[in-house]
């Protein structure tokens, strides 16, 4: 797998701390929704760091991808990319990776999306997958996020949802609620995965991505409710991610 | 040539003189898995060792407990670019369960509880490389972190630490296991950065 070179064409603050990275890759070959990509940077002395970012982006075939990179606070890479990258800037990028934390344009079945934080990332990408190939595939999406000020892609999922009920959106909130919401803050539990979700004797297939604790709780619960561990995919971060 | 990026210095800690190529150090113990922790209880454990059609060893949880131990302290390398320094296990080496196995096979498949397989070379986990840990930091090994047993083959990117794990089975060749079959690297080399199965 070869590292490219990839030209900064956008950049889009979604939230106080996480930037979206629009990039113009040369000779991108596509990819799959739900895969990450390797990105390089290099210092003046030839000293490099690699990290790992899911894609935003529906798979496409002119080369731009999207990378959503939320900054942590004692993060090697993270800062550089969400303060100081310009477009026009360019960066180093290897990839599509992964192939299984995949949503393909083929799959039918219910899809049960859970999303913890910045774990929505690659769901948005199969979010933005299905709607651009037109696919009729029953998606819900159960995003567990700490405030409101936090939602990443919000305005675009309400309108995906308005446009097209079979994306069904739920938010969790973990520390802080809207004014108008009717649960208080909490981690998500059995009573919202029996409300939020799609019941088990659909089969969906369900995608769980975000920290480690997230995943662990999020997996317990869809067992219990009786999905089978099967038809459960995980993806994991936290001290993956960024050097603490 | 690599591109240079404008103001970034990045950091730098003498630590990685002892780092592969391409991993940063971290403290905690993440965790990476493809689906749900499998929960199994200790006396529905089993450990078997077969050659693709004959069961040639069999352990529970309590012949398997009453083996000789040995306690380990490596480093470890995951494909997610984190490395760990001096993690401590106890575990069973892979020499002691196939002590009397005699075999012409020279590849493994080792298998999990959820399904999970990972292949390795029979001589990359025989001669003190491999183990069966139940350990960690001298406590039971949790759940998440592959308990009640899980491979520990420190020499190879993590991932080949299959969690969870109830077995092996010798092969005539080598094939590729669960995430080998994903566009991960067969061997998964950390020292010569074998991630991914097309570089």
């Amino acid at each position: 797998m070869t590292w490219r070179s990839a030209t900064v064409v956008g950049l889009r603050d979604e939230t106080a701390t996480a930037r979206t990275i629009a990039l113009a890759v040369r000779d991108w070959p596509s990819h799959i929704a739900g895969q990450h990509v390797d990105v390089r940077l290099t210092a003046p002395d030839g000293y490099s760091a690699v990290r790992s970012y899911s894609i935003a982006s529906a798979p496409n075939s002119d080369g731009r991808i999207e990378i959503t990179v939320e900054r942590l606070a004692n993060g090697e890479v993270s800062p550089y990319l969400t303060k100081e990258l310009l477009v026009g800037d360019d960066l180093e990028l290897r990839g599509p990776i992964g192939g299984w934390f995949v949503w393909r344009r083929d799959q039918t079945e219910p899809i049960q999306l859970v999303a913890g934080g910045s774990g929505i990332v690659p769901l948005m990408a199969m979010i933005r997958s299905r709607a651009s190939v037109g696919s009729t595939a029953p998606f819900r999406l159960l995003y567990s996020v700490r405030e409101p000020g936090a939602v990443l892609y919000g305005d675009e999922l309400r309108a995906l949802s308005d446009q097209d009920h079979s994306v069904i959106v739920t938010y969790a909130y973990t520390r802080a609620t809207p004014k108008d919401s009717s649960r208080p803050p909490g981690r998500i539990d059995a009573m919202l995965i029996a409300t939020g979700t799609w019941p088990s004797n659909l089969n969906p297939t369900s995608y769980v991505c975000g920290p480690t604790s997230f995943v662990e709780h999020a997996n317990d619960l869809l067992i219990a409710a009786g999905h089978g561990r099967e038809n459960i995919r995980t993806e994991r971060f936290g001290a993956t991610g960024e050097r603490k | 040539m690599a591109i240079i990026s404008r103001g970034f210095a990045g950091r730098r800690s003498t630590a990685d003189a002892k780092l592969p190529p391409g991993q940063y150090l971290t403290t905690d113990f993440p965790v990476l898995s493809a689906g749900p922790t499998p929960h199994i209880p200790l006396d529905r454990w089993e450990f078997t060792i077969d050659d693709g059609s004959n069961l040639l060893k069999r352990w529970n949880w309590k012949s398997f407990r009453e083996l000789p131990t040995e306690t380990i302290t490596v480093d470890i390398h995951c494909v997610t670019r984190w490395s760990k320094f001096g993690t401590s296990w106890e575990g069973v080496s892979l020499d002691v369960l196939l002590a009397d196995v005699k075999t012409d096979l020279s590849y493994t498949m080792f298998r999990s509880y959820g399904d999970y397989t990972t292949n390795l070379p029979l001589k990359d986990v025989v001669n003190k490389q491999a183990w069966i840990a139940f350990k960690f930091n001298g406590a039971d090994l949790e759940p998440e972190h592959g308990g009640p047993a899980r491979l520990l083959v420190p020499h190879l990117y993590f991932w080949k630490s299959a969690k969870w794990v109830r077995g092996l089975t010798l092969m005539p060749h080598d094939k590729p296991g669960f995430w080998e079959g994903l566009g991960y690297h067969i061997y998964g080399d950390p020292w010569l950065e074998q991630r991914y199965s097309d570089q």
